[in-house]
């Protein structure tokens, strides 16, 4: 029986959100379609989004629906730059440690459409410095296109306070990559006081190519993608009523569920840790434990190499994450660890372990039964000293 | 008994992946790993071939997904660019004309892959290359391939005996037509892929070009055996010895004979030619030695044959070690023998062992 710690990356879609998909993918209809036909799908649909913008804390109307996450981050961080850019504000603040979805467009703005950008640092324990993000927003008053600042890191699981980063950025518009902690943790679009905030389905039981860009109300944004303007005229293309539907009854599920699964989760996240320093002494977590996401935990056993880790982790029968892997699937150095003040070797003898409600105290004992002699043989495969 | 495990280098190809596909037939538990050579995998060469791009390792992926076998990618880009790119790059600048799959079988493949395999808990390291090793009651020793117009020995013949000892070849006894046609029933579909040929960091298959590039191009003079000046070079490192084409000479040889490269002295960075004959090699003095078998007594002579080059011919001679270099008399001069490359010396088809050529006579 594999073991499966890696529900970060993504989790088993639901019982309701499979339901919904199939039973949704039998209907005939494009809801944009003006006859009977298209008005059934299109009815289903909006009942979707008023599910989903329920489980946000936000207006029906605030919901665009993407088909991934980066879209939603490409749609927001290009967006509000555009929109920023008539109003000749061209500073985009950002922390150092977002993920490649939000930092990849915001540089390739810096390099083709004349962005600036601020990254604020991030402390030992994976928290942004709002002093020092403070400090910026006054120097650059009048100057900022907006702030990207993620709501919990997807490789250490951190909460940033965003209830705060809102409040220092007084007008200024605020986009946070929400996606690791929507239907994890308590999440207001609404109370937060956020521009734009970004879902995704499959991190919470829905299934893989469906995702939203919560939009406050009222505000324009130049699309990426130009055609049929199917949503606000910020997003084009054909709506995925099936994928939608099966997103809304996930997101349904997780916000009716979170508060119980995350005791759980947090708990079994506790064991591990526990398990691991058991066997691997000098093994340590990195990030604020304290401040996070119930299910993430970022673990470094020095002088090993997560490359091996993985490879007989995987032979064992348990999944986990390395991090990122460019597109030849060649690991590298974790931008986030960096950011946190890990050394390049530190970065790659760290694997992510992410848990769900599904995982048990036996998969965890499993692993502990396992990680020393893992532990051991990738530290002489290392050459790490 | 426990299965034996082993890693399968696969490298996008054919022949990695049938030889991977064998290695599970004869019942070992096969993990697939595709090297990453380049921290960015598009930095020495973009484009269909070679051992670093994104298909390569995608065709790698695909190609063990049909075996069913587990496949994972491990970064060596650090360890192939000092083992082999620097070490290449330095050859040249100092006059000598390296061959870089000999040091990649050398340090990557079957001493930094087959070290982490091993400290992994795994027992050896499968690859594509055409060669066979038998069993002797010394150990394992190596052969040439039964495709003969395939054999790598020639590549190989830098692994020391331990090494050997980890290295499976499942296509030792089989013409590459046969490895195509089985990779094709198998299911493959890198059957059709076709061979590299180039050296696979170097872009578009131009060397001189590639070298110019890293190492300037300081023009020097181009010199006769006295020392008379013939004309230019655009930079010495990108000529080749027994080289005859490109060397736009000003000045004609009085008998109109073709001239060749002789030497490349890298210090006062000009070139010498000279004619034909001047070319001819009849020993040849290599260092330091690696042995493939057992060790040959010191300082006996011993008939064999000596190989100067991947897929050059196998030259008769008598062979010696005097304790640090290995000596090739050769019954028939060769020509055009450059140092720099490896001296592989052969009993029949096994192969005793090598080294980098230093002198030549």
């Amino acid at each position: 029986m594999s073991i499966y710690f890696d529900h970060a990356a993504t989790t088993p879609i639901s019982d309701s959100a499979l339901t919904a998909l199939t039973n949704q993918a039998k209907k005939l209809g494009n809801a944009s379609s003006l006859h009977s036909a298209g008005r059934s799908v299109r009815k289903d649909l909006e009942a979707a989004r008023e599910e989903i913008a329920k489980a946000i804390d936000c207006v029906p109307s605030e919901v665009i629906f993407t088909a991934t996450g980066t879209e939603a981050n490409n749609l927001a961080v290009k967006g509000l730059y555009w929109k920023a850019i008539k109003e000749g504000k061209n500073l985009i603040i950002t922390s150092t440690f977002e993920h490649h979805a939000v930092m990849d467009p915001i540089l390739w703005l810096a390099e083709h459409e004349g962005a600036k950008i601020i990254e604020i640092d991030v402390d030992k324990s994976g928290m942004v410095d709002l002093d020092r993000l403070k400090q910026v927003v006054i120097d650059n008053k009048g100057k900022i296109a907006f702030i990207s600042i993620m709501h919990s890191n997807n490789e250490v699981g951190t909460l940033q306070d965003i209830a705060q980063i809102v409040k220092i950025a007084g007008d200024i518009p605020v986009h946070s990559d929400c996606v690791q902690s929507f239907g994890k943790v308590e999440l207001s679009f609404k109370e937060l006081g956020l521009t734009a905030a970004t879902i995704s389905a499959h991190k919470i039981g829905g299934p893989l190519g469906v995702a939203a860009l919560i939009l406050k109300r009222g505000l324009d944004i130049e699309p990426i993608l130009h055609g049929g303007g199917q949503e606000r005229d910020i997003r084009s293309g054909t709506f995925n009523a099936p994928s939608i539907l099966a997103f809304a009854a996930a997101a349904t599920e997780s916000a009716s569920q979170f508060k119980e699964r995350s005791v759980v989760v947090r708990k079994l996240k506790q064991s591990l840790v526990e398990v691991v320093k058991k066997n691997v002494s000098d093994a340590w977590v990195n990030g604020d434990q304290a401040n996070s996401l119930p299910g993430i935990v970022s673990i470094t056993f020095p002088k090993s190499d997560s490359e091996g880790l993985l490879l007989l982790l995987d032979s064992e029968g348990i999944a986990c994450s390395t991090g990122s892997a460019c597109s030849a699937g060649v690991q590298r150095p974790s931008h986030v660890l960096l950011a946190m003040g890990l050394s390049e070797d530190e970065t790659t003898s760290t694997l992510r372990f992410s848990l769900s409600h599904s995982n048990t105290i036996a998969e965890i004992e499993k692993l502990g039964a396992v990680i020393a002699s893992v532990v051991e043989r990738s530290r002489a495969a290392s050459g790490k000293k | 008994m426990k299965k034996l495990k082993v890693i399968a280098a696969m490298s996008g190809g054919v022949d990695s992946a049938v030889a991977a596909a064998r290695a599970v037939d004869a019942g070992y538990e096969v993990v697939g790993v595709h090297l990453a050579l380049s921290s960015n995998p598009q930095k020495y060469r973009s484009g269909a071939r070679g051992c670093c791009t994104i298909e390569d390792s995608h065709d790698a992926r695909r190609a063990a997904d049909v075996i069913g076998i587990p496949f994972y990618i491990w970064d060596m880009a650090e360890e192939f660019h000092k083992g082999v790119v620097e070490n290449f790059l330095s050859e040249y600048q100092s006059g000598r004309t390296p061959n870089p799959c000999l040091r990649c079988n050398e340090k990557i493949k079957f001493e930094a892959v087959l070290d982490r395999a091993k400290a992994l808990g795994f027992d050896g390291v499968v690859t594509g290359h055409y060669a066979i090793t038998k069993e002797s009651p010394t150990g394992k020793t190596l052969h040439r391939a039964a495709d003969i117009d395939k054999d790598q020995s020639y590549v190989l013949a830098v692994l020391r005996t331990d090494q050997i000892e980890g290295a499976i070849f499942p296509l030792g006894d089989t013409v590459k037509t046969d490895t195509r046609k089985e990779a094709k029933e198998r299911g493959l579909f890198v059957a059709n892929k076709p061979d590299s040929h180039d050296i696979c960091f170097v872009p578009s298959g131009d060397n001189a070009g590639w070298l110019r590039e890293r190492l300037g191009s300081e023009t020097g003079d181009i010199v006769d055996q006295s020392g008379k000046k013939l004309g230019e070079h655009k930079g010495a490192y990108t000529y080749t010895i027994g080289q005859r084409r490109g060397l736009a000479l000003t000045v004609p040889d009085p008998t109109g004979e073709p001239r060749y490269v002789l030497k490349i002295e890298p210090k006062s960075n000009t070139v010498v030619v000279g004619s034909h004959d001047a070319l001819a090699v009849s020993t040849i003095s290599a260092t330091p030695p690696t042995w493939c078998g057992p060790i040959p007594e010191l300082n006996k002579t011993l008939r064999g044959f000596a190989q100067v080059r991947a897929h050059g011919a196998a030259l008769a001679c008598d062979y010696k070690f005097d304790g640090t270099n290995l000596i090739a008399n050769l019954d028939e001069p060769v020509f055009g023998l450059a140092t720099g490359q490896a001296l592989v010396i052969y009993d029949n088809d096994r192969v005793v062992g090598s080294g980098t050529i230093c002198e030549t006579i």
